[in-house]
């Protein structure tokens, strides 16, 4: 038997010893998800539970080394963990844009100070973070961002306003963007990190179609950030921006697909419009269904290939966008899909059958997997331009 | 196993690219379909082909053959398609082969060699109407003697016209409806008395043929499988030639795309180059994403084949359907985006599109097969 093996019946014994059965049921809703921080209220003891014992072994963030708070798993290893808990259908531990988009840009860019700090708290789920990249005239155009920090020796003094910013309102700390050089636009911008609990930080909720409000403006004024949580170096925060947007895509791509227990979209469609001869008696909506299928299971295999190659070092830099774009149109088919399969039930808001319209609130957050992160027409951009080399 | 080619691989690609693209390019294709060629291939290059050890690729050495699997046999599938080259390949060399190794051993040794010295040609007489359909009674077969007698009619058999050999799916028993338990494969040498094979020219200038089988007698050991147990090695010899199909639609729209990028790249329109056109960069972003979605389809269908994996057979679907929606889409968008040019016999675009047709059809089209994997999963 290899390492491996070992390591495989070891993870197997442990998830099945410390996983609270409650937390291998499919996600509910919203409140289901775990997302820690300071002002953290478990949703359920197993939450707590699972959370802790995770955390204890470092595995909500398997693959980061035990010094910041990780696992110090191989790719290898982590692999097998995450097999081991779809398996079962363990419930992510924790939620968080520390684990998926600050933590690899604070490991490729922070301080040792800054790592220790940040991502240990990160791995514990003891800080939440938000993301201060947008603003009112800087969406796609990112780099247009007018939010000032001003040189105040051993601090910044920052002000202006970002949009857009989710979970800004339950956030601890926010990775913001900011300019600190007017004369150049990539080159004039820098990346900070500081307490939302800072004098002159305000946000404000922003109400979306899906009925949730989980973004904020968020507004700076005469906010005082001290210089050691500058990452990187001045003027240089766009290499960080853009790393990190990397991983941004990479985890919007992956949402939704690892559906666990289950096909929801098949088994609705059956539940609605029943079989029928073995085949769903509604034929449009099963090819419909069969032929999003077939394009979900292929891209399965095309991330499955994507993750290869970032291991190997072979994938283009620019693969994200691809991974990204074709991802979350996907998905919104998905929800397009479950929508009709549902047919009224799925309409209802705020029922209990519908579990607080569930459904309905999904399919039309979906819709902005094809405008956060960079939308479908700024991936196709780049593809455009830094793989298949067209002109400008 | 990592979802990408292994440096083994990568070199046998390489050695692959470089012989089909200098001995049978397009212009080869072009040359055989101007000629009005009977037999609509080159014996020549298939002679090479076997001399290089490809036609052996998927046979054991054993026979004389390289012992590879389903990956190697589709990267050189995926040149075949590149180049639009007229090739028995994926008949004989993927799946009469698969099918063969399957069955009884005498028959693997009698003619897995000659396969491997480029000697025998194979044809698969499986298709009774114009959609594929894996079991139909378009042909029967009842005992006679020690063996069968054959009646019934078989189309789009591929190579059929030049074939030493032919595939022969049969319904061996039974009533309507119960032919999948009753089904059987048989060898059958087309020369046999009341075989009349009838060659069609294809869309792609390709030959299919049309067989009728009138009280065609063989004997008990034509029989590749034991009598009404052929659907298992129906399945393994589709499931070969699905993916190896899968495979060459690969090449045939990544070449498409390529031309059609190439184009892009050059053709100027108002003082510009078109390929500075945003709607035309989304879609050929687009199309770049569907063809490498398809990549990794086929690729990991190729690796659970060659693992024996049970989950080999939804793969191979998967891949065959999404090779078939994205090599569409490349070649429409092919011809489309060469504007004028792109409609004119002279220019190349328009044998892609053709050959695409054809590989969408062969071995079950992206609706079969998006049907298919519907039943497994229960709906
Ligand atoms: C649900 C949600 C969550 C978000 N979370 C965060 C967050 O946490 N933090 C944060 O900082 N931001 C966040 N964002 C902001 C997000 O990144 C921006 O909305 C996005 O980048 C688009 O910018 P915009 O909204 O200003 O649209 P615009 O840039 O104004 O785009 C409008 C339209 O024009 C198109 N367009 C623009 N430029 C081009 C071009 N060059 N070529 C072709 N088409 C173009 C766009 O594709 C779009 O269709 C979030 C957004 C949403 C919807």
């Amino acid at each position: 038997m290899t390492d491996l093996d070992q390591f495989r019946i070891e993870t197997r014994a442990w998830l099945a010893e410390n996983c609270p059965p409650e937390m291998r049921e499919p996600l509910r809703s919203d409140k289901d998800v775990c997302w820690g921080g300071r002002n953290y209220v478990p949703s359920s003891p197993a939450q707590k539970d699972w959370l802790d014992r995770m955390a204890a072994r470092g595995w909500t963030v398997p693959d980061w080394p035990t010094a910041y708070g990780g696992g110090g798993l191989s790719p290898a290893e982590t692999k097998i963990l995450r097999e081991e808990m779809a398996a079962i259908n363990a419930r992510n531990p924790l939620n968080s844009f520390g684990i998926s988009m600050l933590g690899p840009a604070l490991l490729k860019y922070g301080t040792e100070e800054q790592k220790l700090d940040h991502l240990t708290k990160i791995a514990k789920g003891q800080i939440r973070w938000c993301q201060g990249y947008s603003e009112p005239n800087a969406g796609s155009d990112l780099a247009s961002l007018a939010t000032s920090a001003e040189d105040k020796g051993d601090h910044y003094l920052i002000n202006g306003q970002k949009v857009w910013t989710s979970y800004a309102d339950q956030a601890d700390w926010i990775f913001c963007l900011v300019r600190t050089d007017k004369t150049s636009k990539q080159g004039g911008i820098s990346f900070v990190l500081f307490d939302m609990a800072s004098p002159g930080v305000s946000t404000k909720p922003i109400l979306l179609i899906s009925g949730n409000s989980p973004f904020c403006e968020t507004f700076f004024d005469d906010v005082q950030v001290p210089k050691a949580n500058l990452v990187h170096e001045e003027n240089k925060g766009w290499d960080v921006a853009k790393y990190l947007l990397g991983h941004e895509r990479e985890m919007i791509s992956g949402m939704g697909l690892a559906s666990s227990g289950g096909n929801p979209l098949i088994d609705g469609a059956i539940a609605t419009v029943g079989l029928s001869g073995g085949r769903l008696a509604d034929p449009l909506l099963r090819a419909g269904i069969a032929l999003f299928e077939v394009r979900a299971r292929a891209f399965g295999a095309m991330s499955e290939r994507f993750i290869d190659e970032l291991k190997a070092g072979r994938a283009h830099p620019a693969q994200p966008s691809m991974m990204k774009y074709y991802g979350t149109e996907l998905n919104k088919t998905r929800h397009e899909l479950m929508m009709s399969a549902g047919g009224s039930d799925a309409l209802e808001w705020d029922s209990d059958r519908s579990n607080g319209g569930a459904a309905a609130r999904s399919w039309l957050r979906t819709k902005a997997n094809s405008i956060e992160g960079g939308t479908s027409e700024i991936q196709l951009n780049i593809v455009a331009k830094r793989i298949l080399d067209l002109p400008s | 196993m990592p979802l990408f080619l292994n440096d083994d691989q990568t070199a046998l690609q390489d050695t692959i690219r470089d012989f089909v693209a200098e001995h049978a390019p397009v212009s080869h294709m072009r040359a055989l379909r101007d000629a009005d060629d009977p037999t609509g291939f080159s014996r020549d290059l298939w002679k090479q082909f076997a001399e290089m050890g490809f036609t052996g690729i998927l046979i054991g050495e054993e026979h004389g053959g390289l012992g590879m699997g389903h990956v190697e046999a589709g990267i050189v599938l995926e040149e075949i398609g590149r180049n639009l080259t007229p090739s028995p390949f994926l008949t004989t060399a993927v799946a009469a082969v698969t099918a063969l190794t399957g069955g009884y051993p005498d028959q693997a040794r009698t003619w897995l060699p000659r396969i491997a010295a480029g000697d025998a040609l194979f044809a698969l007489a499986l298709d009774g109407g114009p959609k594929h359909q894996p079991v139909n009674a378009s042909l029967r077969a009842e005992p006679s003697g020690n063996g069968f007698r054959l009646n019934g009619r078989k189309q789009f058999v591929v190579h059929g016209h030049v074939a030493d050999m032919l595939i022969v799916s049969a319904v061996t028993g039974g009533r309507p409806g119960e032919e999948a338990h009753f089904m059987s494969l048989f060898l059958v040498s087309p020369q046999t008395q009341g075989v009349s094979v009838e060659p069609v020219r294809m869309v792609d200038a390709g030959l299919a043929s049309t067989i009728t089988f009138d009280d065609v007698e063989v004997a008990g050991d034509a029989l590749l499988c034991q009598v009404n147990q052929g659907l298992d090695l129906l399945g393994t010899l589709n499931r070969a030639g699905g993916v190896g199909a899968a495979a060459e639609l690969l090449g045939v729209g990544g070449a498409a795309a390529d031309m059609t990028l190439s184009y892009l790249k050059q053709r100027k329109q108002f003082g510009t180059i078109i390929g500075s056109y945003q709607a035309l960069q989304h879609r050929a972003a687009h199309l770049y994403s569907e063809m490498e979605v398809a990549r990794a389809a086929v690729l990991k269908a190729q690796q659970l084949l060659d693992a024996n994996s049970p989950q080999a057979d939804d793969a191979v679907s998967v891949a065959k359907a999404m090779t078939s929606l994205a090599t569409t889409l490349s070649v429409q968008e092919g011809v489309q985006m060469h504007g004028g040019i792109g409609m004119t016999d002279e220019y190349d675009i328009g044998f892609y599109m053709k050959r695409a047709r054809v590989l969408a059809e062969t071995f079950g089209d992206a609706n079969f097969h998006a049907d298919k994997l519907a039943l497994t999963a229960g709906y």
